[in-house]
């Protein structure tokens, strides 16, 4: 059998077999093969593609959360504000009150103790005078023959020596 | 001495020593330098005289194809697995065992079969011519009186073509059976096969076709691929068949390539082949028939390159081992078996290589013939 010529019988068994070997393996290996590894890797590219949204909405409730807890916190510190706004106002409120108060008390005592004073007075100067009248009763009773004289003469005497 | 004996049995013996261990590529270099004295010792010596041992005929029974599938031994006591002989003659169809032969293929053993006579010589079944007893060479070795009726036996190359056959249906069927059952990738073997399917579709179709037209060659190229492939590497394998390096084989898958070019080529194909656009008129005839030259060519290109590098390779080993005997000293074979199996190991990548290139070639040329291309 020479090398380089073509044995025709050889020929046509290679090219049935190898026919026949081809519709074969197309029909029951190659197109379930390259079907399965198709549908393999689309459910891998879907995966991943899935995997990249839910991995971007993670992300967006992340920052909806850093949202809200900013809000939360700005709400926060504003009604801190106002509550130690609140409060140095009623502090100031309550101190002003009190001022008055006090003031108030002050002024009411002030009177008071005036007033008590001039009672006091009133009363050390009848005191006085009782004493005056019985003193130059006994003092001077001889000088003044009437009592209408002598009350006129204790009057006059005791609003020219004024106490205060 | 008698070294006719010993080519067949050491026919390729780096093959069967392509192992990892350094110890046993020493243990069969020594055994194999020392086998040859001990066939010597029982040689016959009267044969010795009567035989040379002729180098080439060695080389070409090797790598050409036979009627019967021989592993070792030689005459009558030889190990020849028999293959059917199927011939068409003008009488009609003749069948029978190729060891009806009787391992001669000298013309010498004349098998009667229908009322006619048919001998084997050279490995060429010839029908003797009416009346004949015995073939009549002239002095060229040219057969006088017989003529080669329509061959169309299971010959060794045929029926190692069905081993690689059987070979790709358990593979690719376990593969498919695999994909069948469940979804996820396979491990093992099938991962193995599955890489290289995906081989050829991403390296090969998919940027040679284009990303359309590609899943209509796939069967194609994916069996193209496997089945030069597994047959290149079942052909180093000591005492195999030297199938993808015979023509015949690759003239008919160079063939299926032309025919898929030729039935797929489309309408601006054929018009880049046959009236090229787009310069002057005469120049055109010159070009169709350059074109339709290169048509032709590029699958005659595949079917040579597939079959010269396959059998250049088994040459170089057979070559190499047949020093021994051309020396006729079995120191010889501490050298050439070394460089044997360099070669050997070569093999297996010129194996996986040249099936890429046949298929990556085929997808080439396929996809120039469905190519579309843009108006200018």
């Amino acid at each position: 059998m020479d090398l380089i010529t073509p044995e025709v019988g050889l020929i046509f068994w290679q090219t049935i077999v190898f026919l026949i070997l081809m519709l074969i393996l197309a029909k029951f290996a190659w197109k379930p093969i390259l079907g399965a590894v198709r549908t393999r890797e689309e459910s891998i590219n879907e995966a991943l593609v899935s995997a990249e949204d839910a991995r971007k909405e993670m992300q967006n409730l992340k920052a909806d959360n850093e949202k809200l807890l900013q809000e939360a916190r700005a709400e926060r510190d504003e009604m801190l504000k106002e509550a130690r706004q609140l409060k140095e106002k009623m502090i100031a409120e309550a101190e002003g009150d009190a001022q008055e108060k006090a003031n108030k008390i002050v002024a009411k005592a002030k009177e008071s103790i005036e007033m008590e004073k001039r009672a006091a007075m009133a009363d050390i100067k009848n005191q006085v005078a009782t004493l005056s009248i019985e003193i130059a009763e006994k003092v001077i009773g001889k000088e003044l023959s009437t009592e209408e004289k002598q009350h006129q003469m204790i009057d006059k005497m005791l609003n020219d020596a004024t106490l205060n | 001495m008698q070294p006719n004996l010993e080519p067949i049995i050491l026919s390729r013996p780096g093959t069967m020593i392509a192992h990892k261990s350094l110890k046993i590529i020493v243990t069969f270099t020594l055994a194999l330098a020392l086998l040859p004295f001990n066939a010597f010792a029982k040689a016959d010596p009267q044969a010795e005289e009567s035989k040379e041992f002729n180098p080439t005929d060695m080389i070409m029974h090797h790598i050409g194809d036979s009627h019967g599938w021989h592993f070792f031994g030689e005459g009558d006591s030889s190990f020849t697995l028999p293959l059917p002989v199927i011939l068409f003659t003008d009488n009609g169809m003749v069948t029978f065992m190729s060891s009806e032969f009787h391992h001669d293929t000298e013309g010498q053993y004349v098998v009667e079969k229908d009322g006619m006579r048919f001998v084997n010589y050279h490995e060429d079944i010839y029908k003797l011519d009416a009346g004949a007893e015995s073939v009549e060479f002239d002095e060229e070795h040219n057969v006088l009186n017989a003529s080669k009726p329509w061959d169309f036996s299971i010959t060794k190359n045929v029926a190692a073509m069905l081993l690689t056959v059987v070979l790709m249906l358990i593979f690719f069927f376990g593969l498919a059976g695999h994909h069948k059952k469940n979804k996820k990738a396979p491990a093992g073997f099938n991962n193995i096969l599955e890489t290289l399917v995906l081989f050829v579709r991403d390296e090969i179709a998919r940027p040679q076709i284009g990303e359309k037209k590609y899943m209509k060659f796939m069967p194609f190229l994916l069996t193209v691929f496997f089945f030069i492939w597994i047959t290149n590497l079942l052909g180093l394998l000591p005492g195999a068949a030297n199938v993808t390096g015979n023509i015949a084989v690759t003239v008919s898958l160079g063939l299926f390539t032309l025919a898929l070019i030729l039935i797929n080529g489309n309408r601006d194909f054929w018009q880049h082949t046959l009236w090229m656009p787009g310069i002057p008129t005469f120049v055109k005839p010159i070009l169709a028939v350059v074109e339709v030259l290169g048509l032709i060519i590029k699958p005659v290109a595949l079917m040579i390159r597939l079959f010269a590098n396959i059998t250049a390779g088994h040459i170089i080993i057979l070559s190499l081992i047949g020093l021994i005997f051309i020396l006729e000293s079995a120191g010889v074979a501490g050298i050439s078996v070394p460089f044997a199996l360099f070669i050997t190991i070569l093999e297996l990548l010129v194996a996986f290589l040249q099936a890429f290139i046949f298929t990556m070639l085929s997808a080439l040329f396929i996809g120039m013939a469905v190519a579309e291309h843009e108006h200018h």
